[in-house]
C-alpha cells in the first residue's frame, strides 16, 4: 500500500515506508474516539470520534472557540483526554516514536525573531531520524531566497509558511495544520493550497483546521464540522456545502413566523429567527423566499439578502432554540 | 511489501528497540543544536547581551578602575582585583536569571514551547541548551572583567588564580540558573523582566556585588548571607585570594540553595504542564 505510493516520495521515503510496515494496511493514521475534553467547568470537545486516513485531507471546519484546537493538542498528545481516548498510528501521541512521524502547525503568538530561517529548519531537522533534506523543506514550504534571513525580518506570510516548513522536517506521515492561512494574502494562501495538495498526493495525512469554508472547500477530502465542541456534520465538500449555502433574508414584516411558513417557500433546514421587529431567515431559497415575502405582505419594508457567514451557515446546522423548518413544512 | 516473514507483533518490537537505540545515538547531537541555537539566538538580542554582558563591563570599568587604589575585604586586595569576583558574580547571575527565567516565560507564554512539545525534541534538550548558554555568557563575563582587570587594571594574579575565578564563576551559576527557570514557569511573558529585575538588582546590591560588603551597613551585612549571590561572590573572592573565609560554608549554602530552586522549578513546572497540557 505504501510502496505504491512511494515512487512519487521525495528522498528519504524508503525508509518512512519500512518504519510504517507494522502499522496494518487500511488503519487510520489518527483517531479521537468519543473524547471530551473539560477545562474546569467548560466543556471545549463532547464526544468528539473522528479519524484520519493516509493519503487524505480532513478539514475540522468551525468557528472561534468551537473546540478546533482542542481536537488538535489531543492528537498531537499536548493534553489528554477527560473522557475518550487518543491513537495516532495505534500508538500514544505523547511517546516519541509517534511524535516523530507528525508534523505540526500550531498557533503560535511569537517564534524566536533572532534565528535565521535555516538555522530553524536545521535545528528541527535534528529531532527526527530521517529528516525530509534540507533543500526539499525549501522548496515545499516555498523559502527560497529567503533561508539566510532572521526570522523577525520576515513578512506575515513568510512566517506562516516557515511554522509550514517546521512542520515539514519530520517527513511526516502525519501533517497537522492548525488553522494555516490565518493572516496570508490571497498568493500565500494559494501557494500554501498547493502545497498542502502535494504533501496529500504524496500519501500523508494531513488535519487541517480552519474557519474558512472555501479552505475546506479546495482542500479537504472530507470536512468535519464542529460547534460549540460537538461534531454537528460531516461529509465531502459538496455536501457540507450544500448544507450551509445559504443566504440571509432580512426585513421587516407583519407576518409571524409561523405564517411565513405557512408560505410554503423554505427549505428544509432553513431557519427563521425574530430580533425585536427584524425577521431574519437562513434559507436555501432565497428567491423564492423573497417573493414569497412580498406577496405575502405588502408592507415589508427593510429587505436585504446577504450570503450568510459561515458563522450564521454552521447556525443553521446545530439551531436548536430558533424556528427550523422540517422536513413536513417544505412545499413540494 | 516485505516478503519475510515474521510475526508483526515481534518485527515491531524489533523496531521499536532499533528505533529507540538510534534515538539515544541522536541526543548528543540534538543538545549540540539546541546549545547552537540557543547561543546564536541570544548573542543576537541586545535586550539581552546588553544589560547581561554590557553592565558588569561597565559597572566594573566604572568602579573598579577609578577606585583602583582602594583595598577591600579580608585579605586588603586591591579593589581592582576584588570587584572582578564581585562583578563576575553579578554578571553571571544575570545571565543565568535573565537566560532563563525570562527565555523560558517569553518562549512559553507565547506558544513557543508548545511547539517544540508537539515535536519529539526530548524535552531535557530545552532545559539543558538554556543552561549551557547562561553559562557560556557567564563564562565570557568572566573573561572580558579579567581582560579588563590585566590591561586596565594592571591586576596581576597566577595563571591558576584566573582559571579557579572564571571556573567558580562558570559552575556557581547552577542555582541561578535554576531559580531562573523557576521564575519562568511561575510568571508570565510580560511581566518576566520586571520581576527578574526586582529579584535580581536589590539582591546583588545586598549580596555586595556593587558595592564591596565590608563598606555596607551593618543591617544589609547580617542579611546579605540569606541571599545566594553573597556566597558565589565570597567563593569567587576566596578564588582569587581576596578572602579567606572558608569556601566549605559557602559551597553548602550554594549546594542547599540550589536544591531549593530546583524543587521550586520542578513544582512550577509541573503545575504548568498539568494547567497547559493536562
Amino acid at each position: 500500500m505504501t510502496a505504491a505510493l512511494s515512487p512519487s516520495r521525495a528522498p528519504g521515503a524508503t525508509s518512512r515506508a519500512t518504519a510504517r510496515a507494522d502499522d496494518a494496511p487500511g488503519d487510520a493514521a489518527a483517531e479521537l474516539r468519543a473524547a471530551t475534553k473539560r477545562y474546569g467547568a467548560v466543556t471545549a470537545l463532547r464526544d468528539v470520534t473522528l479519524s484520519l486516513a493516509p493519503g487524505a485531507v480532513t478539514s475540522l471546519l468551525g468557528p472561534n472557540g468551537a473546540g478546533k484546537t482542542t481536537a488538535v493538542r489531543l492528537l498531537l498528545g499536548l493534553t489528554s483526554p477527560s473522557a475518550g481516548s487518543v491513537s495516532v498510528f495505534g500508538g500514544d501521541p505523547r511517546s516519541t516514536a509517534t511524535r516523530e512521524r507528525i508534523g505540526a502547525m500550531l498557533q503560535v503568538s511569537k517564534v524566536p525573531e533572532s534565528l535565521r530561517v535555516r538555522e530553524h529548519i536545521a535545528l528541527f531537522r535534528t529531532y527526527y531520524p530521517d529528516p525530509l533534506p534540507y533543500a526539499d523543506v525549501i522548496a515545499a514550504a516555498g523559502l527560497e531566497g529567503l533561508d539566510r534571513r532572521l526570522f523577525g525580518t520576515l513578512s506575515g506570510g513568510e512566517k506562516q509558511r516557515v511554522l509550514f516548513a517546521l512542520a515539514l522536517c519530520g517527513n511526516p506521515d502525519l501533517l497537522v495544520l492548525d488553522e494555516p492561512t490565518v493572516g496570508l494574502d490571497v498568493e500565500s494562501r494559494r501557494r500554501l493550497w498547493a502545497g498542502i495538495r502535494h504533501l496529500r498526493d504524496e500519501g500523508r495525512a494531513v488535519l487541517l483546521t480552519t474557519h474558512y469554508l472555501d479552505e475546506a472547500d479546495a482542500l479537504a477530502d472530507s470536512i468535519i464540522v464542529i460547534a460549540r465542541g460537538e461534531i454537528v456534520a460531516q461529509g465531502t465538500p459538496a455536501e457540507i456545502k450544500s448544507r450551509v449555502a445559504r443566504r440571509r433574508v432580512r426585513c421587516v414584516t407583519s407576518l409571524a413566523p409561523d405564517a411565513i411558513h405557512a408560505l410554503r417557500a423554505l427549505a428544509e433546514g432553513d431557519v427563521i429567527r425574530r430580533e425585536g421587529n427584524v425577521t431574519e431567515i437562513l434559507t436555501l431559497r432565497a428567491e423564492g423566499v423573497v417573493r414569497a415575502l412580498l406577496l405575502g405582505d405588502p408592507s415589508l419594508t427593510g429587505l436585504e439578502v446577504a450570503s450568510a457567514g459561515l458563522e450564521e451557515a454552521f447556525l443553521a446546522l446545530t439551531a436548536d432554540t430558533d424556528r427550523v423548518v422540517s422536513s413536513a413544512e417544505v412545499a413540494t | 511489501m516485505s516478503t519475510t516473514v515474521q510475526a508483526p507483533s515481534a518485527r515491531a518490537d524489533a523496531m521499536r528497540a532499533t528505533a529507540a537505540r538510534r534515538r539515544g545515538a541522536r541526543l548528543p547531537r540534538i543538545l549540540a543544536a539546541e546549545i547552537r541555537s540557543e547561543f546564536l539566538k541570544i548573542a543576537r538580542m541586545p535586550a539581552y547581551t546588553i544589560p547581561v554582558v554590557a553592565f558588569p563591563a561597565l559597572f566594573y570599568g566604572v568602579f573598579g578602575l577609578v577606585f583602583r587604589s582602594g583595598r577591600a575585604g579580608p585579605a586588603a586586595a586591591p579593589m581592582s582585583a576584588y570587584l572582578i569576583a564581585t562583578y563576575g558574580t553579578f554578571g553571571v547571575v544575570g545571565a543565568a536569571l535573565f537566560g532563563l527565567g525570562v527565555g523560558v516565560a517569553t518562549e512559553r507564554g507565547q506558544g513557543w514551547l508548545t511547539v517544540k512539545r508537539a515535536s519529539p525534541m526530548p524535552a531535557i534538550a530545552y532545559f539543558v541548551a538554556k543552561v549551557a548558554m547562561s553559562m557560556m555568557f557567564g563564562a565570557l563575563i568572566a573573561v572580558v572583567l579579567s581582560l579588563m582587570g590585566v590591561v586596565l587594571g594592571h591586576v596581576s594574579m597566577p595563571a591558576e588564580r584566573w582559571i579557579a575565578l572564571v571556573l567558580t564563576l562558570v559552575l556557581g551559576a547552577a542555582p541561578f540558573c535554576a531559580l531562573g527557570c523557576a521564575i519562568g514557569y511561575l510568571v508570565g511573558p510580560n511581566s518576566a523582566p520586571a520581576i527578574t529585575n526586582l529579584l535580581y538588582l536589590p539582591m546583588a546590591l545586598a549580596s555586595g556585588l556593587w558595592i564591596p560588603i565590608e563598606f555596607l551597613p551593618g543591617a544589609i551585612r547580617a542579611i546579605a548571607p540569606a541571599l545566594p549571590p553573597y556566597h558565589l561572590s565570597r567563593l569567587a573572592l576566596s578564588a582569587i585570594g581576596a578572602d579567606t573565609s572558608s569556601a566549605a560554608g559557602h559551597v553548602a549554602a550554594l549546594a542547599g540553595f540550589t536544591v531549593l530552586f530546583v524543587a521550586i522549578a520542578v513544582a512550577a513546572y509541573r503545575r504548568d504542564e498539568g494547567k497547559t497540557y493536562g
